[in-house]
């Protein structure tokens, strides 16, 4: 299926969860921020979160900033 | 010396000096610039992980006593500013924000008119809304009336260094306003820092100056010591400015006829 992951297209297994996407990009969940299809996630949602084709998902994290 | 405590929204923090942690070469240095200023409130911003890259969560390098302050820069209007909130809080980081919205990319001027309708949102939501602002009486009001636990208008455009340079209309703002007015952005050199506490300011916030300094370090420092020395000196009631001289020294009186 088809994820637009942090503005890129990309394939996925069908019925990938959002921790399947995280461990493939070898990013730690406990340091980013999650949101799916413009629903932010709770850390203990993860899990649970499976995604559709055309799911818009953003991971984001704290950087430096003024 | 009665006490000279910073409350916002009902919380006590203990330095004036607020921190930005944009533009350091090495984030490990910030904690220790915390440590150095005594800084206890620091701002944040929140970005897509670049997947190519192993950056580190920012978070691990700040003090759980610091109060985070996750800046909504990159918004352009409003709605993007309140869903950058929403995410920062989701995050863990508290409720305190720093609106930023911003659309001129040359100046980086603040968008009051989109920061106002940021403000009023996010203040029923529940947020500490601190907005970054273009120094205008009306404008800070609105914001104030709005629920917003401070004002924080602009020294000069985002990292220019250039100074106090709109001193006049935040010498108003702190002259009217019953919010604290805290000077963001422009403010380069410790001395500026002073300037703007002098003027009646209840805090600055400081990040080029301090991180693209050749020691932020030892920068930092300074800048909180002008910071309190600026505090001081406008809690003791500055000595009239005058076109005329003034003796120090009385006349001798043996010297004239």
């Amino acid at each position: 299926m088809n994820i637009r992951l942090n503005g890129q297209d990309e394939e996925f297994k069908d019925g990938a969860t959002l921790i399947d996407i995280l461990k493939e990009k070898d990013i730690n969940p406990e340091t980013i921020i999650a949101e799916v299809d413009e629903v932010i996630l709770k850390p203990e949602e993860f899990e649970g979160c499976k995604l559709n084709d055309g799911s818009v998902v953003e991971i984001l994290r704290f950087v430096g900033g003024g | 010396m009665s006490n000279d405590e910073l409350i916002i929204n009902g919380t006590p923090v203990k330095s004036r000096l607020f921190l930005g942690t944009g533009k350091f070469g090495d984030d490990s240095l910030i904690p220790k610039c915390i440590e150095a200023g005594g800084v206890q409130v620091v701002t944040v911003a929140l970005r897509r992980v670049d997947f190519n890259s192993d950056t580190d969560n920012l978070i691990r390098h700040i003090p759980e006593s610091c109060i985070l302050m996750p800046n909504t820069h990159g918004a352009r209007n409003a709605e993007e500013a309140v869903r950058m909130a929403r995410l920062a809080r989701a995050a863990g980081c508290g409720d305190w924000v720093k609106i930023e919205v911003v659309s001129d990319n040359k100046y980086l001027l603040p968008d009051n008119e989109e920061t106002l309708k940021a403000t009023e949102i996010l203040v029923k939501d529940g947020f500490t809304v601190m907005p970054y602002m273009s120094p205008d009486l009306y404008a800070a009001r609105r914001m104030r009336d709005a629920g917003a636990s401070s004002v924080m208008p602009l020294g000069a455009p985002i990292g220019t260094n250039k100074g106090l340079k709109t001193k006049e209309l935040v010498s108003i703002l702190c002259e009217e306003m019953d919010i604290p007015v805290v000077v963001d952005a422009g403010i380069g050199k410790p001395s500026e820092a002073a300037e703007c506490m002098e003027t009646g300011a209840a805090a600055v916030l400081i990040n080029t100056a301090i991180a693209t300094a050749g020691d932020p370090v030892r920068m930092t420092k300074a800048f909180a010591m002008a910071v309190e020395a600026g505090r001081d000196a406008y809690l003791s009631g500055p000595a009239a400015v005058r076109d005329t001289a003034s003796r120090s020294t009385p006349l001798t009186g043996f010297l004239r006829d």
